[in-house]
């Protein structure tokens, strides 16, 4: 064999073996999930379930409820991502493309409070959520993530590429710069407001602290903390826990396969400096 | 800016559009403010003011029974030795966790961008896949996957000879368990940062460096390492921020108490159980403030260090 080949051969077998290895525990969560009782507690650990069963899944659908944590998790994450786009997509534009006093500093004031962490926060924000009556809503959830400034960040970077021409050109014409941002930029600033949609989808569909914090009751429960609450009481059920985390986690799995070309892309263009 | 824009700052229809554009940027600008200053500016003033008063369970229900005792929670804190452990296990994560992470996803990179990689696009997906999953639900994965009889890693562990470990039941081994999940689902987001940033240097610089004669090692210092620096402080900020902020992986690993004896308690668990399971919001406030400060301190010695490295 040649040198060439082997050093092939040698980077594949390390690129599979890292691949293995980053998959094993999602496969066997998955596999875990169709194993019968007890089966993933046996000696040695089976890799493939003996007698595939869908008992957890009707469990979890049925006793547990957990049809209800999905849906929770789902129009909160839709809701959240949609608003969110709206005010993101208008504060960004207007960061990078509209001239009005005190842009500058204010747009590197809010970057510098990029570091704060978001738990500094939690605390009076849920006194402030209480005294509105909002402890247990979801408005205690979606209210907060209206605006996020990640996502103004994305945003703006994304819209100083487009040329001032087209603007110019589209004021001449007439047009007001609200409409311009309707019309002109909101369609320009597609691709990263796909980009981040997906993040912000994700980002609410896997949130855990602050759901936790706000949520008191079990039917409000995101699929986050229902698995967590379940995981208390349930800690012997491996099957059943694993399939709890296949519902949890696949619909986030599946939206990134789906579009992960925008969520990299997205990454990589928060990635580069200015 | 360009002339023409210049000259028709006497133009009084290019003046008009000038007011309309700043009317407007206000306008769109206003919504993003008004959140952000409701939801994250006031209560981020309001946490260090809170972190000055005995704010208990009986504030909660009536906040005047609130009494200003100024630094008080902070000196209690320093008093406290749980609290110095959550600060070193959050300190061991950060360490130990951080570079780690990096380490894999600068290796799996340069791995991927290594020329006649078939199907890197394959192997950046499942690389990349543990990071858009459920933290609590592969901390439940892992959790039992750490199981100190059945599970797999002991398991595969034994084939090579490794006495069985029990991972998350003996407190010298519970935080390196976590650490190792944390890397697991973590690097691949660094990954594809890198593999953006190795994209970016230019493959001439490579050819001429091959034409002088240096070796791989002699490129890898010379030219990937200097002009990745930029993405590599970007890397490491970010991990280092988010990776302070550890909360679910102990919280769902421990059953939410960072146990076995306090060796998962992170800062931020910490503070979650003082302010929102014992209502000591007052004191929780200071943990906040003291883990806030701990990670601007670790931005500014990241980039001061970075800076130095460059110049």
């Amino acid at each position: 064999m040649s040198r060439k080949a082997l050093r092939s051969l040698l980077l594949h077998a390390v690129l599979v073996l890292g691949a293995l290895a980053t998959a094993l525990p999602l496969v066997w969560m998955v596999s875990a999930s169709f194993m019968p009782r007890g089966e993933a507690s046996s000696f040695p650990p089976p890799l493939l379930p003996s007698r595939p069963t869908l008992a957890h899944y009707r469990e979890l659908f049925t006793r547990l409820d957990m049809g209800r944590n999905a849906v929770n998790s789902t129009v909160l994450a839709v809701a959240v991502t949609f608003l969110s786009l709206a005010v993101n997509a208008a504060s960004g534009w207007a960061y990078a493309k509209l001239r009005f006093p005190g842009r500058g500093r204010l747009f590197a004031g809010l970057l510098g409070t990029m570091v704060i962490p978001g738990q500094v926060a939690m605390l009076p924000l849920f006194l402030l959520l209480r005294s509105l009556g909002l402890v247990n809503s979801y408005w205690g959830i979606i209210l907060p993530g209206l605006a996020s400034i990640f996502g103004i960040f994305l945003v703006r970077q994304y819209a100083l590429t487009v040329p001032d021409e087209l603007l110019d050109a589209a004021r001449i014409d007439g047009a007001s710069e609200l409409r311009i941002w309707w019309s002109v930029a909101l369609p320009l600033c597609r691709p990263i407001l796909v980009t981040l949609a997906v993040f912000t989808f994700l980002g609410s569909w896997n949130d855990f602290m602050w759901p936790l914090i706000v949520l008191t009751d079990g039917a409000k429960y995101t699929l986050p903390v229902a698995l967590a609450g379940l995981a208390g009481e349930h800690v012997l059920d491996t099957e059943l826990m694993m399939a709890g985390s296949v519902v949890t986690t696949l619909p986030a799995l599946l939206l990134f396969l789906l579009l992960q070309r925008s969520y990299i892309d997205g990454i990589m263009l928060g990635s580069v400096k200015e | 800016m360009s002339a023409g824009r210049a000259s028709a700052a006497a133009n009084p229809r290019r003046s008009a559009w000038r007011r309309s554009e700043a009317r407007a940027g206000f306008l769109l600008v206003a919504p993003g403010l008004a959140v952000l200053v409701v939801f994250f500016f006031l209560p981020i003033l309001a946490a260090l003011a809170l972190s000055f008063t005995d704010f208990d369970i009986y504030a909660v229900g009536d906040p005047s029974t609130a009494r200003v005792v100024g630094l008080s929670n902070y000196a209690r804190l320093l008093r406290d030795p749980v609290f110095w452990i959550s600060l070193k296990n959050t300190f061991f994560f950060v360490l130990v966790g951080g570079p780690l992470t990096v380490g894999v996803a600068l290796g799996t990179a340069l791995l991927l961008n290594a020329k006649g990689v078939r199907l890197p696009g394959l192997f950046r997906t499942v690389y990349f896949a543990p990071v858009v999953t459920t933290v609590v639900a592969v901390a439940t994965v892992w959790r039992f996957l750490y199981h100190p009889r059945f599970g797999l890693l002991n398991h595969v562990l034994g084939f090579v000879g490794i006495p069985a470990v029990d991972w998350l039941g003996d407190p010298r081994w519970a935080m390196p368990a976590i650490v190792l999940m944390a890397v697991w689902k973590n690097y691949g987001a660094s990954m594809i940062v890198f593999v953006a940033g190795l994209k970016a240097i230019p493959e001439s610089l490579y050819e001429a460096a091959v034409l002088d004669g240096a070796g791989a090692w002699r490129r890898f210092r010379a030219i990937t390492v200097p002009l990745l620096a930029p993405t590599f402080l970007f890397v490491g900020l970010t991990t280092t921020i988010g990776y302070f902020q550890l909360f679910a992986e102990p919280y769902v690993m421990s059953g939410g108490d960072g146990g076995p004896v306090n060796s998962t308690l992170s800062v931020a668990l910490f503070m979650y159980k003082q302010g929102f399971r014992w209502w000591n919001m007052g004191k929780a406030a200071a943990i906040a403030f003291v883990l806030f400060a701990v990670i601007l301190a670790a931005t500014l010695v990241q980039a001061r260090l970075q800076r130095g490295r460059e110049t």
